[in-house]
This record gives structure tokens, sequence and C-alpha cells, in this order.
């Protein structure tokens, strides 16, 4: 019977760190895999939809206006780099809302994890590493859809990929933190998505420049994280970014990537190690 | 009943390595204490249990052992090992098998198992020469390539507990590992559990089910507001704590307890619940005489052999705990 055969005594066969982040990545893109033909093709339709209706639709009536577009800039090719910007950040708070608080509290993906060698820092890098490359797919579909739709005139468009990853992972680092913290059934991340994530996506220079807002909202705007992605997108999409504000750009969203991650470093082993 | 042989936990408690060594182990939430204090130590070969009421600090000195929850003080060894500083080189050799079984209900079973194998960092393909050979022990080579959320409670639970053995672990530790189950379904999974304790699997488990306790456990303590209230094997625990039988008498009445005061003096101890009296005592059918003797006429009596529940509830109390 097979029971006798069951080893026992130290097992050379395990390392004494597990499998680490990579265990994690891939038990992720496994599930993901489930998923991935019907995720592509959202991920197709609404960056098609959005710069159709907007980009087109709306766009007709700005580039007739008296300016020409936006300061000359077609207003299809104006939003592309801010939808997409917006895009990573939605992305971010989908994947590290619920999906994080069910694999803490409903599922117990995260719990299961903590009984092997692998320790929270490499769970939380394990799903970081899963969400970039959700942002991968979403951003490059779409900045494949914008391109064919002529909405990217610059050739250091390829740049605005990272860019976007890189505005998603501002996001989903310290979005990780808050939802390592929710004790709740998820209504508190209610908050995050009508009081920060909707209005940034609206706000933040996605659709049109900031200094249309009132002096004190410009402020506010410039603030957010969203405003310097989109920023940074729209600079290389556009070919219109200098180095030294791409510099400024960047800086500034790492400062979210680098105190998040360490936030949900922190929130996420008081969590899982309680 | 199957009683486990004593000699063989004997034997492993006087010459087995010393695997999990607890002393003054202290756990508290905030101001609320859930382990006050507990010395334990299990050896290699043992299989050994804590049992206690809901709320009795079982699961948070689980929890404790399995290193994914810092004592509040006392000292821990597991594997000779600090799991304070030695965490996640500790649960490289431990199995677990928790509470809730935290399995992927979307992939298949067999993916579950390589899913794990790959978090403990295991060769593909020892994993997959593994995954083969438990679930064939778990009896679910069949379902090898089913999702698992349509499976039944049972064969979740011995998936779970299939799972818990991919790194062939020193020690498993099962936090409640048949409740919820169907009658079938935990004799199916004690059968796998009494296999794997034979082959040499150091077990440690939490139950509130007496025979679960008896059928597993070679030595076991009872735990009661986070603390050891009695420490043996179950029939050391038996002889101790309860008398050799149990004579149940049932009167034509809607309260007992009158009836306790006729029986004095001829048991041990008696206990009055609301449908019958316990009476605790050495020969029940000799008690029974006596209680004839005194011209009682119960409706019903029956003698039994005490239990690891007479037990059980005479140290926990049969106050409902919640």
């Amino acid at each position: 019977m097979a029971a006798t055969e069951v080893e026992r005594g130290t097992d050379a066969a395990v390392p004494p760190g597990g499998g680490g982040a990579l265990s994690v990545l891939a038990y992720l893109m496994q599930v993901y895999r489930r998923t991935f033909k019907g995720s592509l093709i959202s991920s197709f339709l609404s960056p098609l939809l959005y710069l159709a209706a907007m980009g087109y639709g709306l766009g007709s009536l700005v580039d007739s206006g008296a300016s020409r577009g936006i300061d000359g800039i077609p207003y299809v090719a104006f939003i592309a780099p801010g939808v997409l910007a917006a895009t990573a950040m939605q992305t971010a708070s989908g994947e590290c809302t619920y999906p994080v608080l069910g694999a803490i509290k409903w599922h117990g993906q995260f719990h299961a994890m903590l009984a092997t060698p692998l320790r929270p820092r490499q769970v939380l890098i394990g799903h970081l590493a899963f969400v970039t490359v959700r942002f991968l797919v979403v951003c490059g579909v779409f900045l494949v859809v914008a391109a064919l739709l002529g909405a990217t005139p610059s050739w250091t468009t390829p740049l605005a990929l990272p860019a976007a990853v890189l505005t998603g992972l501002a996001f989903a680092a310290p979005i990780t933190a808050l939802a390592a913290r929710v004790r709740d059934g998820g209504d508190s991340f209610n908050v995050l998505f009508r009081f920060v994530v909707m209005p940034m996506f609206l706000f933040s220079g996605t659709f049109f420049p900031i200094d249309q807002l009132p002096g004190a909202l410009q402020v506010v705007a410039w603030v957010t994280p969203l405003w310097h992605g989109v920023e940074l997108c729209r600079g290389l999409t556009l070919g219109t970014g200098t180095l030294l504000g791409a510099v400024g750009h960047v800086a500034y969203l790492s400062v979210f990537l680098v105190v998040g991650y360490l936030l949900a470093e922190r929130f996420l082993t008081s969590r899982l190690l309680s | 009943m199957t009683q486990p042989a004593p000699q063989a936990s004997d034997r492993a408690r006087a010459g087995g390595a010393v695997l999990i060594h607890a002393s003054g182990l202290r756990k508290s939430f905030g101001d609320f204490d859930a382990v006050k204090g507990i010395d334990v130590e299990v050896t290699a070969g043992e299989s050994f249990g804590f049992l206690g009421p809901n709320g009795a600090g079982k699961s948070s000195t689980m929890r404790m052992i399995g290193c994914v929850s810092p004592p509040t003080g006392g000292t821990l060894r597991i594997l000779g090992l600090d799991p304070a500083t030695a965490g996640p080189a500790i649960r490289a050799q431990l199995g677990v098998c928790p509470q809730r079984d935290y399995l992927d209900e979307e992939l298949t079973v067999e993916e579950n198992m390589l899913t794990y194998g790959r978090y403990f960092g295991l060769p593909k393909q020892v994993v997959r020469q593994r995954t083969a050979e438990l679930l064939e022990f778990a009896q679910l080579t069949e379902r090898a390539r089913s999702r698992v959320e349509p499976l039944s409670g049972g064969m979740k639970r011995r998936l779970t507990i299939a799972r818990s053995l991919i790194n062939s672990p020193r020690i498993l530790l099962l936090d409640e590992p048949t409740t919820g189950l169907d009658p079938q379904a935990r004799h199916v999974s004690w059968d796998r559990l009494f296999r794997l304790k034979r082959s040499g699997v150091t077990l440690v488990l939490t139950t509130h089910y007496m025979d679960e306790a008896e059928q597993l456990c070679d030595r076991l303590v009872v735990m009661d507001h986070g603390l050891i209230v009695a420490e043996g094997s179950p029939r050391a625990l038996i002889a101790e704590h309860s008398t050799r039988e149990v004579l149940e008498l049932r009167f034509h009445a809607d309260d007992h307890a009158p009836y306790a005061a006729r029986v004095e003096g001829l048991a041990d101890r008696v206990e009055v619940l609301p449908d019958r009296l316990l009476l605790y005592v050495q020969d029940g059918d000799a008690t029974m005489a006596a209680v004839h003797a005194r011209g009682l006429e119960p409706l019903s009596s029956l003698v039994r052999r005490s239990t690891l529940e007479d037990v059980f509830l005479r140290l926990t109390g049969r106050t409902l705990v919640d």
C-alpha cells in the first residue's frame, strides 16, 4: 500500500527557501490562464470603445473647435495616453483589492502559501509580479490598438508601455497594502473606488489638460500619481515630453511604489503571521 | 474501539527525539489571552492530540507550532529550531492540514498538488512522482484530473491531507481533521491517518471529537480556557479522571435531581442531567443491584465503559462555550 511508501525524515528535496516568489507567480499565472482569452478580448475591446466614443465621437467636436484639437493635437491622440495610464490604474484597483482580500479571507491561498517555506514578502513579490504581467498584457494591447488607430504619433511610443506599467505599480503596491488591512467584507474598497480611483480617472488630465481646472483643483490634480502617469505616457506617445519632466514623473511614481511596497510588506506580514 | 499500542508510544517517548518542545507558551490577542502558559513535548513517531472545547486555545497553539503565529511568551522549539528566527526552515519540514481546506477549487486535484509542491521548491519530477503516490494513498487517483469544486467534503479533506504530505514532512499538523464530515468520510480519513501513524509519521492534531482522539492519539492533553487541565494516554486519562464503568439511569420524571439524593453513597460521583443520572462506578451491574435494593425502579438503565467523553466533560464542564 502506498501509505508505507510515504517517505519520512528530512526531505533532501526541499530547498530551504522553498519555491520563492516565482512559485507564487506560477500559481497566479496558472489561474490566469483559465480566464486569459476572455480577459484578452475585454482588454482589446475597452480601449477600442473608449478611443472610438471619446476620441472620435467627442473628438470631432473638439477638433473642429477654435484650437484645432488640444493645442493642435487631435483629441484621440491626446486622450490615448491618458486612458492608457488610467487603464493601468484601474487594472491595479481590480487586481489588488478583492483578489488580495479573498486570498487572505475567503479562499485562503495566502494562508496555504504560508504553510510552506514561503515568506509573506515572497507572496507579495509574486503577487506584484503577476500584476505586472497583467499590466503588460492590458497596456500592451491598448498601445497596439491605439497605434493602429493612429493615436500614437511619436516613435518613443513603445516606451509608454513600461511607463504605464510603472503607473500601475504605483497604484498596485499601496492598494495591496490597503487590502491587507481591510477587516470587513470589502465595503471599504468602495471608498477607494468612489473617492480615489473614479475622481482621478476623470480629473487627472486624462480627458482634458488640468490647466482647465480651477486653481486649487489644479494643485490637487498635480499631486495625484495618475496625473504623473498620464503626463509621462503622453510625453512618450506624442513625443512632447522632456527628459527632466520624465525623470520627475518616474521619481514621483517610484515613491508611491516603494512606500506602498514597504507598507504592503508590513501589513501583509502582520496579517498572515498574527 | 482500537486502542493504540501503548508500548510503541512509551518507546517513542523514551528513545525518540523531541520534535516539539514548548514551555510556558503563551499567546495573547490584545487583552485576550488565548493560551495562558502551556508545557508540551512531542517526540518522533508519536501521535499527539490537543483536546478541548471551542475557544480552549487549541487552534492558537497549532498556529504557533505551524510557525504562522509568533508566541507572546514562553519557549517554543520545533525540530530544535526557534520559529521566531527559523520559521521558513521549520515550515519546510512540516505538513499542515488546516481547519479550512484552502484548496484552489478552480484547479484540478492534480494541479493543486503540483502548485503546492512548487511552493516547497520541489523539482517537478519529484512532485509528479509523489503526487501519483499520494493521490493513490488518498484514494483520489480517479479524480486526479477533475476540478476540486464539485468534489465531496470527504474527498476535499483527503486531498488536503495528501497535499500536506507533498514535502514528506517530519511532523504532520492536523487542525480538526474530520470536523464537518459525514460518518463514512470520517472513517475513511481516520483509516488514512492511522496508516500514516503506522508508517511512523509524527501526528499532532486537535479535535473535539472523543472517538477521534481515542482512535488516533497515543497521548493527549485536554485544554480548557488556554490551559492544559490533564495529560496522558486516552486509557490513563480515563483511569485517572473517571471510573471504570458508568451506570446511566432514566426515571419517569421531568426532574432527575431528587433521585440523586436517593442513590447517594452508591457511586464515586453522581451527575444529574436533564433526562438521566450518571453514576460513576467500578462495577455497573453490582451498583444496579444496589439501586434495586433501595427500592428504586428506573425506567431504563445502561451500563457502559467510561469513555474519554466522560473525562472531557468532567474536566471542561457541561456549560456550553460559545
